[in-house]
């Protein structure tokens, strides 16, 4: 009998719920295997995804958006195995597991703790409610590759917003395999679009694109680079994220921030009478 | 040109006296090859236009654009708003050029002529009981009429489906004889409303009747059914315009309308209409776009040429 060939993977991109390779039609090698080298067209399709699943997740129940992600969580344990052998430590892997649940309680808290009634001096009824903002750009940490990832994701996905990640070009395997865990946690596609490649020719396609809300820039770790993503931002007042200090530490309490950036506040008048 | 289009130069004029002669000319057309057609129009969707030639074809296709609004709840407001969005697409960018022709419905027209009066904007409005086309020939004649007294240049008829797939080819000659009459000054478009027709013969013969009826412009669809404007049926018209042109000499526009909504659709046929007609037909005055939505990524399109930036549709108004 001959032997068997084993079946190759191919690490694609993650674009609206499928797999598609560039449109460049571009790889790199990284841990024996191809990636993808996704192209500023790449980048300006996944908007497009994310855009168009706006308006079902950021309609969808808190309630709801809590469940998926606490899907996402029952799914990524269930593929562990996976995350060891493309080298993740087993306390990293606990770790995401743990952040995705933790978010995903976040869901209709969120809303209690940030937003409310304000007193006011006349006979209305005032109250704040935090939304998502929309489409948020991210460039992921470059390490940890998953629990840095998730980190990022988990935040900013939880209160209804739509994400395009860049992920670390250095470690995307994790990336890549985080998006089949994903796929398959009933996460709406074009929620979380994953881009690999280089940070240089996506991130700031998507600093400057109009259409994207805000925009995170914890994975560079270049100071100019950064500043000048700032610039492109600033031209339709995206709203942005610093990049992390250096040696910051994913293991810890991530607090609320991360989630409370990527949020706009509708404040509503309404009158008392009977 | 077909060999059937040469033979018939001498007599065409007189097809439209006889059911029978209209009957053995126009299914005497050679029939459509289905596939061929439908790959020769894939193959054509491949081409790669990028960067100047890309800005034309982008200026060119807003020129082409026919704005379309036909809703049951148009009001005189929206379509004020769309007429004044026709005149200056992009209001950031003077250089952006008006587009080919707003068109409503005949009640909406008077509202329109008033915002494109002296601006080079044409008019256009449906008649004939549109979308349907399904009612007596006098309604469809007062339609046609109080459309162009109210100010529309050009008028979007529907043919008599029910007559034509029953075979009276004759029936639907006359109307969009006497329709063109109804007409006076005004263009004439005849909508053949081809998702209704099922196959490309039809679609061919059709456009024939439509040219030899005295039609300016032929139309694929109302966008009022499932199936609209498709890459083959639309290069299935643009044939029959050419194989008119040789055999008669008189040039006939193509508009296809419904269902193109991108950038990248309308250059798909823009090349097509280049590689099969020619440069000649490369005019808003002889091929346009039927389409709303259309117009906003080609403005978005523009912006991102013009800016190197990609655009979002928060800049561009809805209608």
């Amino acid at each position: 009998m001959s032997e068997r060939v084993a079946v190759r993977k191919t690490y694609k991109l993650f674009i609206g719920g499928k797999f598609p390779r560039s449109e460049s039609g571009r790889s790199y090698i990284v841990q024996d295997s191809n990636v993808v080298l996704a192209s500023r067209k790449d980048a300006r399709d996944a908007v497009v995804a994310a855009r168009a699943a706006v308006k079902g997740w950021a309609g969808a129940t808190a309630y709801n958006r809590g469940q998926i992600l606490y899907r996402v969580a029952e799914m990524l344990e269930g593929r562990r195995e996976q995350f060891v052998a493309l080298g993740v430590p087993a306390d990293e892997i606990d770790a995401a597991i743990d952040r995705w649940v933790w978010y995903a309680g976040w869901s209709d808290k969120l809303p209690q703790v940030y937003g409310g009634a304000n007193p006011v001096a006349g006979p209305y009824f005032n109250l704040s409610a935090p939304e998502p903002t929309g489409v948020v750009a991210v460039a992921a940490p470059e390490a940890p590759a998953l629990l840095g990832l998730v980190s990022v994701i988990a935040p900013a996905i939880v209160t209804g917003n739509t994400v395009v990640v860049a992920a670390s070009p250095a470690q995307p395997l994790p990336a890549v395999t985080l998006a089949e865990v994903l796929a398959t946690s009933d996460l709406p596609g074009g929620v979380v679009n994953i881009l690999t490649g280089r940070i240089t020719e996506t991130v700031p396609t998507l600093a400057a694109h109009m259409d994207v809300n805000a925009i995170d820039l914890t994975g560079v770790s270049d100071a100019e680079l950064a500043a000048e993503l700032e610039v492109k931002a600033a031209e339709n007042l995206k709203r942005v994220l610093r990049p992390a200090p250096a040696g910051h530490d994913w293991f810890a309490d991530p607090g609320l921030a991360r989630m409370t950036t990527l949020l706009e506040t509708k404040t509503v008048w309404h009158p008392k009478g009977v | 040109m077909t060999a059937t289009a040469t033979s018939a130069r001498s007599d065409l004029s007189e097809l439209g006296r006889s059911e029978t002669a209209l009957r053995t000319f126009l299914h005497g057309l050679p029939g459509v090859d289905q596939v061929g057609a439908e790959q020769r129009a894939a193959q054509l969707g491949t081409r790669s236009i990028k960067t100047t030639a890309k800005a034309q074809a982008i200026d060119l296709a807003i020129r082409m654009v026919d704005l379309t609004t036909l809703e049951g709840a148009d009001t005189p407001g929206k379509v004020r708003a769309l007429a004044t969005k026709a005149l200056r697409p992009d209001p950031a960018d003077p250089s952006c050029p008006h587009v080919g022709a707003v068109c409503v419905y005949p009640s909406m027209v008077p509202y329109v002529a008033e915002v494109l009066r002296g601006s080079g904007v044409h008019l256009a409005s449906v008649a004939t009981a549109f979308p349907s086309g399904q009612a007596p020939l006098e309604v469809k004649l007062a339609d046609t009429r109080a459309a162009v007294a109210a100010g529309a240049d050009e008028i979007d008829m529907v043919i008599n489906r029910g007559a034509f797939l029953a075979g009276r080819y004759r029936e639907v000659y006359d109307e969009i004889v006497a329709t063109k009459e109804a007409c006076g000054d005004a263009h004439l478009k005849v909508i053949l409303e081809t998702g209704e027709l099922a196959t490309y013969d039809n679609v061919r013969r059709a456009s024939w009747l439509a040219m030899l009826a005295g039609g300016d412009f032929i139309k694929t669809s109302t966008g009022k059914v499932p199936v609209a404007a498709t890459m083959p049926v639309t290069l299935v018209m643009l044939e029959a315009v050419r194989d008119f042109r040789a055999a008669t000499g008189r040039q006939v526009g193509v508009k296809p309308a419904g269902g193109i909504k991108t950038s990248k659709d309308a250059i798909k046929y823009l090349v097509m209409v280049n590689e099969t007609v020619g440069p000649d037909w490369l005019d808003p005055d002889w091929f346009r776009f039927g389409a709303s939505s259309l117009l906003n990524d080609l403005l978005m399109q523009r912006t991102k040429l013009t800016t190197g930036v990609y655009s979002g549709p928060d800049y561009f108004t809805l209608d």
